[in-house]
């Protein structure tokens, strides 16, 4: 299937229905993200023809999608942890001989792991309350590439639909709640093991 | 010599320009006043900071020469570095600490159980850092340190952080390791106490530069360097337990010619020993007094007189048989005694006044 803009924006039919201050810095995004991963973009029609991998309207290219979308925002957060690491830690590591990647991976890496944590939060936050990256890169067909959000969207434009939003609006609260108390007890656990 | 320092350095408020050398066996201590980046020394022998033009040499290895652009990663110096703050890993156990240097260096003849017992830190190795006390973190950061096998040992002031009482308790630690393991250290401090019971060289550093550098003993007996007008300032000998008098209560020390009488010490006849003789309980005569409650007289010259206006005194050099002392009078006191360079001179030295040290 080709990816071609107007069967990728198939919300558009939907007007005003989209919530217009996400989707509008999403659109720019989405479409660089279709014309290179489209199975005839340069790097999707490779990816097809060398791995028999699509990502256009499948499951792992909503994933795909999610995981840039949210990538900025964790990104921050991991990258402010990091940056939190006392760098005289990482001298006293090079003076007892780890090489970069080493003291990354035995000193950095560990101390940083809460903020990592935190980042992960976000991203998957983020990814659950995605709406445009999926329906644009991933469309929205049930069981395959259809998430949360375009259930709750499809759901309400049904006629009658709107018990069925409710549910899977609890859903996605529960999920919410459920993820953030997670993070909450295996913060606390990583706080004790990096000393803080 | 086994460590060849010579560097300089510019900062926006303070130039370095450093030079001396170090024997291959033997703890060689920085000193200077606070804030003479003294510490700079040791991140640039750690390859920590890499100075403007020098060299470094440490066991015939170069580890930089500006000349010829060499310059050594710190994680290949192999430096055993221990920071003022311990820097001990707060997500790992003491052990993993300990083993975190030795798991990188090449096998080397200094062994985990050896040094957890010559720290005394075997209770401590399944605790976390974070639950430490700073003197117990101290002898956890020296210890990792030495596992990595280094080629030299760099202290920079290890004890500074700490009170009186750990300090006290740390030192003899330091004294053991010194006479234990034959390393050469390099050590930084602004302490007198570290100073006199761990050097065996001494580098003097202010503002940036090496303003003297020699033994110990040499150099804590001049009248002439900012050491001296320290209000603790003082000889440091190096002694030998000749023996005791138990029905006196008195232990006779011998420094190199010079026999010393102090309180009955708990040490075996020719341990060896520092003795450290503070400037201000010196008393200097020119004839033997009669009977009196001091247990040491010494014949000497003088060798030096030098001005001390921080406490308007004036410091006296006097060479002893086969050592050196320093005594503090008031000028007053010169003038009557007519004490002038190479006269001989009586110096006085109560029994309990005399600090005895490790090592």
């Amino acid at each position: 299937m080709d990816c071609r803009l107007p069967s990728c924006l198939p919300g558009c039919s939907h007007g005003p229905a989209f919530p217009a201050g996400r989707w509008s810095t999403h659109l720019p995004i989405c479409r660089w993200f279709c014309r290179l991963l489209g199975i005839r973009g340069p790097i999707g029609s490779w990816l097809f023809e060398w791995f028999d991998i699509r990502l256009v309207f499948t499951t792992a290219g909503a994933a795909l999608a999610c995981a840039v979308m949210s990538f900025p925002l964790m990104l921050r957060a991991i990258r402010l942890s990091l940056e939190a690491v006392d760098p005289g830690l990482e001298q006293a590591a090079r003076s007892l001989g780890a090489g970069p990647i080493d003291r990354f991976a035995t000193v950095t890496l560990p101390l940083a792991a809460p903020g990592v944590l935190v980042g992960a939060i976000v991203g998957f936050a983020s990814s659950l309350g995605d709406f445009g990256a999926v329906i644009t890169f991933a469309g929205n067909i049930p069981g395959r590439t259809q998430t949360l959000p375009l259930a709750i969207f499809t759901a309400l434009q049904t006629p009658g639909g709107e018990a069925t939003a409710a549910r899977l609006s609890m859903v996605s609260i529960a999920l919410a709640v459920t993820g953030l108390l997670a993070a909450d007890w295996i913060g606390k656990r990583l706080q004790r093991l990096t000393g803080r | 010599m086994s460590l060849s320092v010579r560097f300089q350095h510019r900062f926006p408020t303070l130039t370095l320009d450093i030079a001396f050398e170090a024997a291959s066996v033997g703890v060689t201590v920085l000193f200077g006043p606070s804030g003479c980046a003294k510490s700079t020394v040791a991140a640039a022998i750690a390859g920590l900071l890499h100075p403007d033009s020098g060299r470094i040499v440490v066991e015939g290895t170069e580890l930089f020469d500006s000349t010829t652009g060499i310059d050594v990663p710190p994680e290949r110096r192999r430096i055993g570095t221990v920071f003022q703050d311990a820097r001990l890993f707060p997500h790992m156990t003491v052990l993993s600490n300990l083993r975190y240097g030795e798991r990188r260096a090449p096998p080397g003849s200094i062994r985990l159980d050896e040094i957890v017992d010559l720290l005394g830190i075997e209770h401590l190795l399944k605790r976390r850092s974070p639950t430490l006390s700073g003197g117990e973190r101290q002898r956890v950061a020296i210890g990792r340190a030495l596992l990595s096998q280094p080629r030299l040992l760099a202290m920079d002031e290890p004890l500074a952080s700490l009170d009186g009482r750990r300090k006290a308790e740390i030192l003899p630690f330091l004294a053991r390791l010194k006479t234990k393991l034959a390393l050469p250290v390099i050590y930084i401090t602004h302490s007198l106490e570290e100073l006199a019971s761990l050097a065996d060289t001494l580098v003097l550093i202010d503002s940036g530069r090496v303003i003297a550098m020699g033994p110990l003993d040499e150099l804590a007996s001049r009248g002439d360097l900012p050491i001296a007008v320290r209000d603790d300032a003082g000889a440091v000998l190096s002694a030998r337990v000749v023996e005791h008098d138990r029905t006196r209560g008195l232990t006779v020390l011998d420094c190199s010619g010079t026999r010393l009488l102090v309180p009955l010490l708990e040490a075996a006849p020719e341990t060896r020993l520092r003795v450290r003789v503070p400037a201000r309980e010196v008393i200097l005569a020119t004839e033997h007094v009669g009977a009196s409650s001091v247990h040491n007289v010494l014949e000497g010259t003088v060798r030096g007189i030098n001005p001390d206006p921080a406490h308007e005194a004036i410091l006296v050099e006097v060479q002893l048989q086969g050592t050196r002392l320093l005594a503090r009078v008031t000028p007053d006191a010169l003038e009557s005694l007519h004490i002038a360079p190479t006269r001989p001179i009586l110096a006085l030295v109560k029994s309990v006044s005399i600090e005895t040290l490790p090592g």
